[in-house]
């Protein structure tokens, strides 16, 4: 275990997945005006700008978030902080409609991807979460699939028919997008469920890349996993963000501080009233100059 | 102050007290075994209260002794221990004895040809009992085949899909139908066949409709069970890659409980496999091979040794042979098919957190 998180740790090793990095977003970009999307393998695209009005959440008649209003900018890590059960995870839920999963949930508002409300009634939810993925709180890799099933499964499981040379490729890219390659290359046929906590919310985050979405939302991600692995998962999410619109959910203010570009503030008036969004800003201003008294409170350790 | 302090703190408890020796409650078991030997042998006083008084003297006279030289905590733990094994002993033992006699006395024609023959044209000693084993397996075969894939999907319907009153409403009757009897399943299956098919109808699929009946309530709450365990955290993980529900049921959801489900399925299968009541009426008693469920009468195990027993030529003891070599057959073929059910869930049973 100790070798593997060496590994992470080691210079040559992240270099060569820098270097494995380089070459996507360089193609990415100058490729995506070309009309070149046509093959089942998607070329990696450019990350969107996702635009949220007036958005109300609800499970069944609970009030949980309140009029949130924000613009998630492309390319840029943002930041959701406050205290537990102030709704962040349920707004970061919304934007790929999962909150509706959960029964009695609702929705009120827009949340607009790429000129598109994805709560329009002719929109189907499973297209939307195609592009925007997800990473959990705790690492949750399939445990009847192979760390390489693991990886192709948003494929596998939507029975896309593609060679397997292709899939080898989409794979191998996943894994060294998420650091996570020369750890597993050798063992890609061992059940994923073998690996350690880190390793294993690499693969979710390998997982969550194969099938080349937009936006990446990642709620607490690092919440269960030791400070080295904490590190080499924010390594990542600066990597990331070349390609993709990330959105971070997290409890741990140094964290939101050093990864994050923007960083939101929710907060509640009191218990039992909805969740707001309190304050949204550069990260830099949160943390150093908040408008809001609360926020200050709340990232100088104050409350909460 | 200081010593007011420490004045005021209640004293410890010592760490140190004292034990009864290792060998204590084994002399003390001996001791009152021996004691109710003797007088099962000296007075006429019934074995089974012997037994009891046994027990219930040397329970009660290590808790006491125990109370005296250990103190009241570890008398309580040495009691209830006591209570508990004595519990667990009273319920293996219906189940040993009962092993034991059918083993004993089924062996007796446990033998090649009980196997390779049937009962056709035999009076008196020799036949064998294939006819009704391959008419058991036949019968429970159809049954598991056609209340398998129905079980199955109404439990992905109620764990995955079902909501609200329709989904209590069918639980309910799925409990239900686990507390129906075995002969209101049977009676049910001939009335739904007499009535096309004419009164007096015997057929081995009237036989597995019974079965099924039987069978599909059994296999819907342990599928069922199976699937609520499976994680939701994996069902999310598969939504947000924009994998479509059935599809996740299918290819995330099944896959992860199926060494449970199986393992239900077996366990069914073994509790299906002796019933006797239902095929009675339904498949009738018949002494040949008959390897068409639609076509005809049909023995299996359960009814074959019922009728063995029941109606016994003269003499009777190769009759009664028989029908003990049927039942301990019977507790084989559902003692194979547990073992198997464990093996496959150990062996596919996947780890969920």
């Amino acid at each position: 275990m100790d070798d593997t998180k060496k590994l992470d740790r080691d210079p040559a090793a992240l270099r060569t997945e820098g270097d494995a990095l380089t070459d996507r977003p360089a193609s990415s970009v100058e490729v995506a005006p070309e009309p070149e999307r046509d093959s089942s393998e998607k070329v990696a695209s450019v990350a969107k700008r996702i635009e949220v009005t007036d958005l109300d959440l609800y499970y069944g008649s609970f009030h949980a978030v309140s009029s949130v209003s924000m613009t998630i900018q492309p390319n840029k890590v943002t930041a959701l902080i406050g205290s537990s059960g102030c709704g962040k995870s349920t707004f970061l839920r919304s934007l790929n409609r999962m909150h509706e999963l959960v029964p009695g949930a609702r929705v009120d508002g827009q949340v607009v991807i790429d000129g598109q409300d994805i709560y329009a009634s002719d929109v189907d939810a499973v297209a939307v979460r195609r592009q925007v993925g997800m990473v959990f709180q705790s690492p949750n890799p399939f445990p009847t699939m192979s760390i390489y099933e693991n990886v192709a499964a948003g494929l596998l499981l939507n029975s896309k028919k593609m060679k397997k040379a292709a899939l080898n490729e989409i794979v191998e890219r996943a894994l060294r997008g998420a650091n996570l390659w020369n750890e597993v290359k050798d063992r890609l046929d061992r059940p994923g469920g073998g690996l350690s906590g880190g390793q294993q919310q690499r693969l979710c985050i390998a997982r969550a890349t194969a099938v080349e979405p937009e936006v990446l939302l990642m709620d607490e991600p690092c919440s269960a996993l030791d400070p080295v692995a904490t590190l080499a998962i924010e390594d990542l999410i600066q990597q990331l963000k070349a390609n993709y619109t990330i959105v971070i959910v997290t409890h741990n203010m140094q964290q939101a501080s050093r990864a994050s570009d923007i960083t939101g503030f929710f907060n509640l008036e009191e218990t039992g009233k909805p969740g707001q969004l309190v304050e949204l800003d550069t990260t830099h201003r949160i943390f150093s100059n908040p408008a809001n008294k609360a926020t200050e409170d709340y990232v100088s350790g104050r409350f909460g | 102050m200081s010593t007011l302090d420490i004045a005021g703190i209640p004293p410890r408890t010592p760490m140190v007290q004292g034990s009864l020796p290792s060998w204590g409650p084994g002399a003390l078991f001996a001791g009152s075994a021996v004691v109710a030997l003797g007088l099962l042998a000296v007075t006429d006083v019934s074995f089974a209260l012997l037994l009891v008084g046994a027990v219930v003297v040397s329970g009660a006279g290590l808790y006491a002794w125990s109370r005296v030289v250990e103190g009241a905590r570890t008398a309580t733990d040495r009691g209830v221990t006591f209570l508990v094994s004595s519990a667990f002993a009273l319920a293996i033992a219906p189940l040993v004895s009962l092993l034991y006699t059918v083993t004993a006395r089924g062996f007796a024609r446990f033998d090649y040809q009980f196997f390779t023959e049937s009962a056709r044209n035999v009076v008196g000693e020799g036949g064998g009992a294939s006819h009704a084993i391959v008419g058991t397996l036949v019968i429970t075969g159809v049954a598991t085949l056609a209340s398998v894939p129905i079980g199955i999907l109404a439990a992905i319907y109620l764990q995955e899909y079902g909501r609200g009153r329709l989904k209590r409403a069918i639980t309910f009757f799925v409990d239900v139908m686990t507390g129906i009897p075995s002969i209101v399943a049977g009676l049910f299956a001939y009335a739904l066949f007499a009535l096309f098919l004419g009164p007096g109808i015997r057929l081995g699929v009237i036989g597995s409709v019974a079965l099924a009946v039987l069978m599909i309530p059994i296999v819907v709450r342990s599928t069922e069970e199976m699937l609520k365990i499976v994680p939701n955290h994996l069902r999310e993980a598969s939504y947000a890659l924009g994998v479509p529900k059935w599809r996740t049921v299918v290819k995330v959801v099944l896959p992860t409980a199926l060494g449970g489900i199986i393992s239900g399925v077996m366990l069914a299968v073994a509790r299906i496999m002796g019933e006797t009541a239902p095929l009675l009426i339904t498949t009738g008693a018949f002494s040949s091979i008959n390897l068409n469920p639609t076509d005809g009468r049909m023995q299996n195990l359960a009814v074959f040794a019922f009728n063995e027993y029941k109606n016994p030529g003269v003499p009777r003891d190769p009759y009664f042979d028989r029908a003990w070599a049927a039942a301990l057959t019977l507790i084989v073929l559902v003692m194979t098919l547990s073992l198997l059910a464990r093996l496959i869930y150990k062996r596919f049973g996947t780890e969920t957190r």
